[in-house]
């Protein structure tokens, strides 16, 4: 797709969500954990939601994830026309932490997407500052 | 709170209900707030204490001309009004002000007035949710459901059920948007919206409003009214993002609200005599059944596709006909409050004979918030 017909929302990183775009920028998905209590966490935050250190620190995560729920829309938002019907979805991580997303190289139906089928992270750019951590199937490479 | 130390004693929803063109989403607040006021006798200038979601309380005041010493804009979504039944009756105890006003106005469905509100791409939303392309709260708030169809075998006959009985209850409700019997097969012929969620198991988008108004207990015996008393009140908050929902199959927000209104008011599950769950989707009375406690994990599907909140069944839930099928503003709480005021009053349409005692749950957001009242008619 032509980037000047990217109709849909796109992100505008804040001072702490800064290292997380541009992570996804250089095609890895950083994560954060504390350096006082280990916990790993999404979304990124100047300190940890489970033990409020400030301490904390941000990683390459391994980009391995199932499929934790989804729905399929019916319905698309602006922008999204003609990718309806899409199942937006969320993940969960190995690390941990869950994120929404969309599943990508496999058919949008309830045959294709099985909850907790393995998946791992691609990166779709979209602007020169941002690319949107998106998941397929394992074996869809 | 103290139990039974303050009452309600006015109740009323908007003139009309459904489809209202021709009135503003601030006007459907006051039309609603005279209404109530009518119904205990009161004016405008008997409140000084207001409280509102949708609007500013600057505003609902300023609208009615009442110049209150204590507010409550708390707006946390549908539960917004079980919040500020709750915060009321603290402050009616604390002396903060003595009659409280609390009104919903919501034109959900014409738009008239209403700010039209998206997140910005700087919020986390913004941020991590948005770009994956939600369309509103049918693609956001059943994000749930098929994992917690896969942890606890629910059907999805299961969850046509809660439409289906719903209804029923509706039909018995002039007022009640939709009326018509429905079937199973109906709802699960029905346009898919998100799946698993087809357009039967989706709330109702409509006009209309409600107010309620709330004086010491000790006063409530000087008004016309029956009066309704605050037995047991929580609320909590879980996140602004269902992604970041701690767990698919149970919210948080409910489990904390649900026990700490049980606990204040002392009563069992056994002696509730009528229950609402706000219902924006299908499996929200899944949930709150849940956790509620008044199932176990796992049972509330089956519980409801066995009839047991249906007319005539053990726990009538929802009597109204709930949001799937007797209105659904956007901000719902009101009504469900509504409903609770009627059958403990003994006027509902669809009346639950000897109803003592009413759990009244809402939900705001997706799963982000709840506010659970529990009310009754016994005297303190």
């Amino acid at each position: 797709m032509d980037l000047a017909d990217y109709r849909k929302p796109i992100p505008k990183p804040t001072p702490e969500t800064k290292d997380f775009w541009e992570g996804c920028k250089r095609g890895e998905l950083r994560l954060q954990r504390c350096t006082a209590c280990g916990h790993v966490f999404f979304p990124p935050r100047g300190h940890c939601p489970k033990c409020a250190a400030r301490s904390v620190e941000s990683f390459t995560a391994s980009g391995r994830a199932r499929l934790y729920s989804y729905i399929i829309n019916h319905r698309p938002a602006p922008g999204f026309e003609q990718d309806a019907p899409y199942a937006i979805a969320v993940v969960q991580l190995e690390e941990g932490p869950r994120m929404m997303t969309n599943i990508v190289g496999c058919p949008q139906t309830p045959e294709a997407l099985q909850l907790d089928m393995p998946l791992e992270v691609t990166f779709e750019p979209i602007t020169d500052e941002i690319s949107l951590p998106k998941f397929r199937p394992v074996d869809a490479r | 709170m103290k139990r039974k130390s303050v009452a309600i004693v006015g109740a009323a929803e908007t003139t009309e209900l459904g489809i209202i063109p021709h009135m503003s989403q601030i006007q459907l607040h006051a039309d609603a707030a005279l209404n109530a006021l009518a119904d205990c006798g009161l004016t405008p200038k008997d409140i000084d204490g207001v409280a509102c979601a949708g609007a500013s309380p600057v505003e609902v005041a300023w609208y009615l001309g009442i110049t209150p010493t204590w507010v409550d804009g708390t707006a946390v979504g549908g539960c917004s009004f079980m919040m500020h039944v709750r915060h009321a009756a603290a402050a009616i105890n604390e002396g903060l002000c003595s009659t409280v006003l609390i009104t919903h106005g919501e034109s959900g469905r014409s738009g008239i007035g209403r700010a039209r509100f998206g997140p910005s791409p700087q919020t986390l939303q913004g941020q991590f949710e948005a770009p994956y392309g939600p369309m509103g709260p049918p693609t956001l708030f059943t994000l749930p459901v098929l994992r917690y169809m896969k942890e606890y075998g629910l059907t999805e006959e299961q969850l046509a059920m809660v439409a289906v009985v719903q209804r029923e209850w509706a039909s018995m409700n002039p007022r009640a948007m939709f009326r018509d019997p429905i079937t199973v097969e109906d709802v699960l012929n029905s346009r898919m919206i998100a799946y698993p969620i087809r357009l039967l198991e989706c709330c109702l988008v409509t006009d209309g409003g409600g107010a309620l108004v709330l004086v010491s207990s000790e006063r409530a015996k000087d008004f016309p009214t029956k009066p309704v008393y605050i037995l047991g009140t929580g609320e909590s908050v879980e996140t602004p993002m269902i992604s970041q929902m701690e767990d698919f199959t149970t919210s948080k927000a409910f489990r904390v609200s649900g026990k700490k209104a049980f606990e204040e008011a002392g009563i069992t599950h056994d002696d509730v005599d009528h229950l609402m769950i706000y219902d924006a989707f299908a499996h929200l009375p899944i949930f709150g059944l849940e956790d509620l406690g008044f199932v176990g994990r796992g049972e509330a599907g089956a519980f409801i596709a066995e009839g047991n909140t249906r007319p005539g069944g053990k726990l009538p839930l929802n009597t109204n006909g709930g949001g799937l099928s007797y209105t659904h503003t956007g901000m719902y709480g009101m009504f469900a409050l509504q409903e609770s005021v009627r059958q403990l009053r003994g006027t509902a349409p669809a009346q639950v004979p000897n109803c003592r005692i009413s759990v009244c749950h809402g939900v705001g957001g997706m799963f982000a918030a709840s506010g659970t009242i529990i009310l009754t008619n016994e005297e303190p």
